[in-house]
């Protein structure tokens, strides 16, 4: 064995167990917060493991799109809404806990029948190496171009349903149940600091106007 | 560093003349290595530590340098004298300050989270040293030309507030948490006119390769530079780059008067001196990369092969590689060190924005600004494919 080859090996056997244990935890772990720490984890694996095939512009793509804006943007969500409160006991946990293991078990073991099963072409097509990049943007603008657009389209979607739901007061009544919208955060009028008693004064003076406050 | 014997020399003669073939310190040395009897892959094995640590060097290096200025540069703002007793012009006071923070204790807050708490700063730190991987000051003179260069630092820039969010969750402090929420938020929304400011000079250069954007300004040494070319792009890359470090314009995650001192609020000691190393090496870095965008790398204002012809020399030869190398790193970290200037000067001038000031600014004027220039470069670079990189 090579210095290269065992090298190689070393570093795929640290990268998958690093994704295959993550992802456990991701999954098993009852803080919601070490599970997104963990989900970067496993995404920065997979990054790794692109790397190992020679694919560099997709491990740096996976690190920027997948660890640097799609975890992050789940670790600001859940630190934004991060309210302590106990969940209400669930009936049947323990069969639903058995169920949900079962379907995964289940699964696994189909995938593990499929990848034993498949006749694998080894070793796999020349990797390209640095060609790659000139080659995924041919293909995103020629076969591609489809998938590449109707993704922009979700995005779209996903941007609106967004603005609707933090922006309610554009619209003037809530989309869902119909009532006038709430809009007591955003225009909720200030309490003096300094309470002006009205002075006693004689009939002559004018009383200050309050209300132009 | 630049000590090569003469069979190297020889050896590096006899390298393929591309562009300019320069320096080639690597097979030199696996040369050397090879002459003793080494196999080239053992020789491969001894060279690969060798760049990794004196670019490690070169950034701790280039940190002290850099805090040394900033204690004097706002000291000469501000009509001080500024540190003057450590060392000749208080020269050695980063590093006094650097080996106060290892002696003092590392203190971990009760409530806190201990190990996300330790796993914060590394995270930070890790991604920035990794960056100066695509860095050159010379044409073999970084540690990996990789082919996604300029790419790699973009992607491996934004795994940096993953650190910031688990120091400013793990702190258990409201403080702290907010300044990680808002480095998050604003290193997500400056990232994108980034990216755009960085494509329009990948459009010319057709390579996302940091070695071959420089190549791409050399030719007609200063008037060849990206900087005439993209005006525009030089000033979002660097107002982005300076909200990337959080420097002071943008510094509102540690914004003293608001959050105590953001994230770091409750550290102490390295793990602080870590926040803080990062957040320097990553300003080194930034201007680095200005400089080999946008200021022509490790050129010379006058083509050196120019000025070897005048002087009738070979560029070929073994004294003018040296000088060549050399030249050029000097070059790169001149203009870097010009450019980190400016944002102290900047830090001590400017007051700090909101943060809707902030986001207005990347969201609503920076990013259709560099979507513009991204559109205009592409256009330019059809219709004048001689001046536009064709």
């Amino acid at each position: 064995m090579t210095i290269a080859s065992s090298t190689q090996f070393l570093c795929f056997a640290a990268l998958s167990a690093a994704v295959a244990i993550g992802a456990l935890g991701v999954v098993l772990l009852p803080n919601i917060v070490y599970s997104a720490f963990l989900l970067g984890g496993v995404f920065l694996s997979v990054a790794g493991l692109y790397l190992m095939l020679n694919a560099s512009f997709v491990a740096a793509a996976q690190v920027l799109v997948y660890v640097g804006a799609v975890n992050v943007l789940i670790l600001f969500a859940i630190m934004l809404v991060n309210k302590k409160e106990t969940m209400a006991a669930i009936p049947g946990l323990a069969l639903r806990r058995v169920l949900s293991g079962a379907v995964c078990a289940g699964l696994f073991g189909l995938l593990l029948r499929v990848a034993f099963i498949t006749p694998w072409a080894t070793p796999g097509p020349e990797p390209i190496g640095d060609e790659a990049t000139i080659r995924i943007g041919e293909h995103l603008f020629s076969d591609y171009l489809l998938p590449f657009e109707l993704a922009s389209v979700l995005l779209l979607m996903a941007m609106i349903g967004a603005i609707v739901l933090a922006r309610r007061d554009v619209l003037s009544a809530d989309i869902v149940t119909g009532e006038p919208a709430d809009q007591g955060l955003i225009e909720k009028s200030r309490t003096p600091l300094l309470l002006e008693t009205p002075a006693p004064a004689s009939p002559a003076v004018p009383t200050p106007v309050l209300e132009k406050r | 560093m630049l000590t090569i014997p003469a069979s190297a020399m020889a050896a590096a003669l006899q390298a393929p003349a591309l562009v300019t073939p320069g320096l080639d310190l690597e097979a030199s040395f696996t040369d050397v290595l090879e002459g003793f009897g080494l196999s080239p892959a053992a020789a491969h094995l001894v060279w690969l530590p060798l760049p990794m640590l004196l670019v490690l060097v070169a950034a701790v290096v280039g940190v002290l340098v850099t805090v040394w200025l900033e204690r004097k540069i706002s000291a000469a703002v501000q009509q001080r004298i500024g540190p003057e007793y450590a060392g000749a012009l208080g020269i050695l006071q980063p590093l006094a300050d650097g080996l106060k923070l290892l002696w003092k204790e590392d203190v971990i807050p009760a409530r806190a989270d201990g190990l996300l708490f330790t796993l914060g700063p590394v995270l930070v730190v890790v991604p920035v040293i990794l960056s100066w991987l695509v860095v050159p000051f010379g044409q073999h003179l970084l540690i990996s030309n990789v082919g996604v260069g300029i790419f790699l630092w973009i992607s491996l820039s934004s795994i940096q507030p993953i650190g910031l969010l688990m120091a400013g969750y793990a702190s258990n402090n409201k403080y702290s948490l907010l300044g990680g929420l808002r480095a998050a938020a604003q290193s997500i929304s400056y990232e994108i006119p980034l990216a755009l400011a960085v494509l329009a000079v990948v459009v010319m250069s057709n390579s996302l390769s940091t070695v071959d954007i420089v190549n791409q300004q050399t030719g007609a040494g200063i008037l060849s530079w990206n900087i005439w070319r993209q005006p525009v792009g030089f000033v979002i890359f660097w107002i982005c780059a300076l909200a990337e470090c959080e420097r002071l314009p943008f510094d509102l995650p540690e914004a003293e008067e608001e959050l105590v001192a953001g994230y770091q609020t409750e550290y102490a000691g390295m793990k602080f001196a870590l926040f803080y190393l990062g957040s320097y090496i990553n300003l080194v870095l930034s201007a680095l990369l200005v400089s080999v965008l946008y200021l022509g790398g490790w050129g010379f204002p006058i083509p050196v092969e120019w000025l070897a012809g005048a002087l009738g020399q070979s560029v070929d030869a073994p004294l003018v590689q040296v000088i060549t190398a050399s030249v050029g790193i000097v070059m790169t970290v001149l203009k870097a060190y010009l450019l980190v200037f400016f944002a102290i000067l900047l830090r001590w001038t400017v007051p700090r924005v909101r943060i809707d000031q902030l986001l207005d600014l990347g969201w609503k004027f920076l990013l259709p600004i560099a979507l513009v220039n991204l559109l205009v470069t592409a256009g330019l670079k059809l219709a004048f494919p001689a001046f536009f990189g064709g």
